[in-house]
């Protein structure tokens, strides 16, 4: 076991070396080019590594190893972010080890992934982390060498003192660097002499990812482990009333069959504890297979819920919630929210009289815009392993923000946050989803109750009906033109079950005189959660779409419009409180106008369709073209402009918007869950469509705006315009608009 | 439960499972090999995808009563030290975002690539569909099956 030196306030049990299923937890750069001699796995690693700051190790014989703080869930920052740390410590990046840190939020900040915040909110402590670590060595070597701190230089892991010829590695004052104390406020690299930073560097998981290491939770095995699966109701609005496990106990390899509760009554939900089913039906077993297959043999009455009483104390002030109860469908859905269209509904903004000018218009242009429920379909199903005993909780699994769940689990668990360890594991994916731990807690609940350590397993079927999905939505866009087809005045009214989209101080907010942004939202018994850009990725849809139309009505091409009315937000802003920089939006407009040849007679043969938008902080814009294919419409190319300001890792960043690019058009043409009776229809991929490898775009052409502006986020941010810019493309193919999501059923229609 | 002497990676493998237990679980479970993926249970996702007799087959619905003397190759067992031509390709065009399906992906390519050395465009996109990348890195999947082509 790891030793690390000098001792630290570290939890006792807190190991950071063990990882799920014996799995190697460090990481190498370089792939191929650099083994430290003799170390080919944890087993033959030093036992004694100085700390230096939270986040890097050095042992004396100079092996450096840093510590991603961050959940990892495909975005790479188990690349990326040490990759900062170790521009400023100045060592090169092919000799270092990674791995991933523990959950300890006092040493290693925030450790959420969500909102594409990890590079933002990482950016300058891993800098700080790295330059301070960089002092201290310097310090230690001047220190041995009765120099001047000032004289003392650093290159590639190198101490060097030039005056006396005096030289030696970090590992050799790596021991007297632990025991100082951190500097603060030491100076930053310049960002025009980056080396590691804007570098494309491998994933440092990419051998294992390969070759099939247990990396995920899902892939946990200890002995004595006992498999469990939930039996959660066949719909939303129903509840557990008696259940019959006599058969399911005869079968093979079954251990137990149990009910208990996630939340006691009148617990008091944090901003990120989920209730879909609160009655559990728990089996338990010795395998995957055995239990669910016993799980089919259980006969439970199920009944329906009436309105309940949820209890909310995080995000925002403690507030009663009324979940309706009853049986709901897509289409009684849709029939109520047309009739909410109607209805006076909450003011968001508004600048101006837009009454008096829609009422003065010469022509007024209304579009209405509805997408449907959306399933995140993670790649790894939920799943997290517990072993919880009176004393104490060892939890291991795929987590976006244990910070934000070890609270409730200390709640309910009744134990103290110190006697509670949560290990990160490599998600296969998260999207958002796994920003809630309700399966974490479940998985500890049933531990404690089975006491026994135990793996939690949703099949694909669970996973999909579980809930917490991205909201259904719908918005309803107005635009006022005079006479001489000038836009005077813009209104947007959205809802959503249970909660809108709008984002009201978002463009076009500011750049038109009269604006009014009104929205609604219907509750209902069907949970919702973060997904991709949660919002921003129906908002960008329906508006991006509604001012391509607007545009051709104008006459005005769909870049010059928006560059337009950028032009205005920029030089005389309408209202406050204006979110996006008009500056940069614009830039990937032109950027991406630039890169596709938006106007060039030699694309003629694609039907092309634009959109942008702002989210997160980051701009995006596309060009999407279509061709027919087979007599259908596909998405051959996009084009790709983004400002993130500093990009990392420039290869795995283009990786990044890529995926964005291929999800959103995956969602826009296939994606949607729908009701009937409280049931989700689509329990499973040969349901619910995902988009395939023969219906991804042959190319997809990013470029980033390049700037020095501090780093912001790239996860979300190009998701959500590829839903309109497919629109907009679509209806220069097929001559029709698409207004309701998922594509595909406008398209399929028979006209 | 019955016993089934099994053909795994060039070596022989005995367990004791009921004889309608998916290879996928018998793999997973009770051979404590990890690389093949649960995703959907149905065969519609890939993320088990194993070699039977060299042909790609989704474990997921094969019940390991039907092995008999077929000889499974799993990712595990596909190279030595991660240097197939196919996983070589996936480092080299740093395929991966979340991972968690290229196990399935790399082998449904590799099988491909056995029977077919330079597949077209068409012939890729065939052969690759049942497998789902839900974080979209089809592209990267497909330039690198075309290099891995070229190195062999």
């Amino acid at each position: 076991m790891e030793k690390n030196m000098p001792s630290h306030s570290r939890r006792s049990f807190l190991k950071s070396s063990i990882l799920a299923g014996g799995g190697l937890m460090i990481s190498f750069s370089s792939l191929a080019k650099f083994r430290p001699k003799g170390l080919m796995n944890e087993a033959n690693l030093p036992e004694q590594w100085y700390e230096i700051t939270g986040y890097i190790k050095i042992t004396p014989d100079n092996i450096i190893k840093i510590l991603n703080p961050n959940p990892e869930f495909g975005q790479n920052v188990m690349t990326s972010l040490p990759m900062i740390v170790a521009e400023e410590l100045d060592v090169d990046w092919d000799k270092i080890l990674v791995e991933m840190g523990p959950h300890d939020n006092s040493k290693l900040g925030p450790q959420f992934t969500g909102g594409s915040n990890s590079i933002r909110m990482y950016w300058r402590p891993l800098r700080e982390a790295g330059a301070a670590a960089r002092q201290m060595l310097r310090e230690s070597a001047a220190q041995t060498w009765g120099v001047p701190v000032e004289e003392v230089t650093t290159k590639s892991g190198m101490l060097y003192h030039e005056k006396s010829g005096k030289s030696g590695k970090y590992g050799e004052f790596a021991s007297k660097a632990a025991s100082l104390p951190i500097p603060k406020g030491v100076k930053l690299k310049d960002v025009k002499s980056f080396k590691v930073i804007r570098s494309s560097q491998k994933n440092v998981e990419g051998l294992k990812i390969v070759t099939g290491k247990p990396l995920f939770a899902l892939d946990h095995m200890q002995e004595g482990m006992l498999i469990a699966m939930i039996q959660h109701p066949p719909a939303f609005g129903m509840k557990l009333k008696s259940f019959d496990a006599a058969e399911t106990l005869k079968m093979p390899g079954i251990k137990d069959v149990f009910s208990l509760k996630l939340y006691e009554d009148g617990f008091e939900q944090g901003g990120f504890d989920t209730r879909t089913f609160n009655d559990l039906l728990v089996v338990t077993g010795n395998t995957t297979w055995e239990v669910m297959n016993a799980r089919k043999k259980l006969k439970v009455n199920w009944e329906p819920i009436s309105d309940t009483k949820d209890t909310m104390a995080g995000r925002g002030q403690k507030r009663e919630v009324i979940v309706p109860g009853g049986l709901e469908s897509t289409s009684t859905h849709l029939a109520k929210m047309a009739e909410y269209a109607k209805k006076p509904a909450q003011q968001l903004r508004k600048d101006g009289d837009p009454e008096t000018a829609f009422k003065n218009a010469a022509k007024i242009l209304e579009r209405t815009y509805n997408a449907p429920f959306l399933a995140h379909n993670c790649m790894e199903p939920m799943n997290f392993f517990a072993d919880v005993t009176e004393e104490k909780a060892l939890l291991i699994g795929p987590l976006q923000a244990p910070g934000w769940i070890e609270p409730t689990l200390s709640k309910i668990l009744k134990l103290p946050a110190d006697k509670i360890e949560i290990q990160m594991t490599r998600m296969g994916g998260g999207f958002g989803l796994r920003a809630y731990g309700h399966y974490l807690v479940e998985a500890a609940i049933i531990s404690k109750k089975a006491k026994a350590p135990v793996k939690l397993v949703y099949s694909r079927e669970d996973d999909m009906t579980y809930g917490i999905y991205r909201p259904m939505y719908t918005a309803t866009y107005r635009a006022a033109l005079d006479a001489n087809k000038n836009l005077i005045a813009f209104h947007v009214k959205g809802g959503g079950i249970p909660e809108h989209a709008i984002h009201a101080n978002r463009f076009p907010a500011g750049a038109i005189d009269n604006y009014l942004a009104e929205s609604w939202e219907i509750p209902s018994n069907i949970t919702i959660g973060a997904f991709r850009a949660p919002r921003s990725n129906f908002n960008a849809a329906a508006e991006q779409s509604f001012l391509d139309e607007l545009a051709e009505l104008m006459g005005k091409d769909p870049i010059e419009f928006r560059l337009e009315l950028l032009k205005r937000a920029k030089e005389n802003p309408v209202g406050k409180n204006n979110e996006y920089d008009a500056d940069r939006y614009a830039g990937v407009l032109k950027l991406v106008k630039e890169k596709s040849g938006w106007n060039n007679a030699e694309h003629k043969k694609y039907s092309r369709g634009v959109a942008a938008y702002f989210c997160h902080n980051s701009y995006a814009a596309h060009v999407v073209d279509i061709v027919k294919k087979d007599g259908q419409p596909y998405v051959e190319r996009v084009f790709s402009a983004v400002d993130c300001g500093v990009v990392i890792n420039p290869d795995a960043a283009i990786n990044m918007v890529q995926g964005a690019v291929v999800d959103g058009i995956g969602n826009a043409f296939y994606g949607g869950l729908t009701f009937k009776d409280g049931v989700p229809e689509q329990n499973n991929f040969n349901r619910y469509r995902m988009i395939r490898l023969r219906e991804a775009p042959k190319k997809i052409d990013v470029n980033f705006v390049q700037n020095d502006i501090d780093p912001t986020g790239l996860g979300e941010p190009p998701f959500p315009p590829v839903f309109a810019a497919v629109a907009n493309a679509l209806y220069k193919n097929t001559g029709k608009r698409f207004y309701n999501q998922p594509f595909i059923n406008d398209l399929t229609k028979k006209s | 439960m019955a016993t089934y002497t099994l053909k795994i990676n060039g070596s022989t493998k005995k367990v004791d499972v009921d004889p309608a237990t998916p290879v996928l679980w018998v793999l997973r479970e009770h051979l404590n090999m990890q690389g093949t993926k649960y995703g959907c249970g149905v065969a519609m996702c890939g993320a088990c995808t194993i070699h039977l007799n060299g042909t790609a087959v989704r474990s997921c619905q094969l019940p390991v009563s039907a092995i008999g003397n077929s000889e499974i190759t799993t990712i595990e067992g596909l190279s030595k030290n991660g240097d197939h031509p196919v996983q070589k390709a996936w480092l080299e065009h740093d395929v991966a975002q979340c991972g968690y399906c290229q196990t399935g992906q790399i082998m449904t390519a590799a099988a491909l690539l056995k029977t077919n050395p330079n597949p077209t465009d068409v012939q890729i996109e065939a052969a690759m569909s049942g497998n789902i990348c839900r974080c979209g890195t089809y592209l990267r999947i497909k330039d690198a099956i075309k290099s891995a082509a070229k190195q062999k």
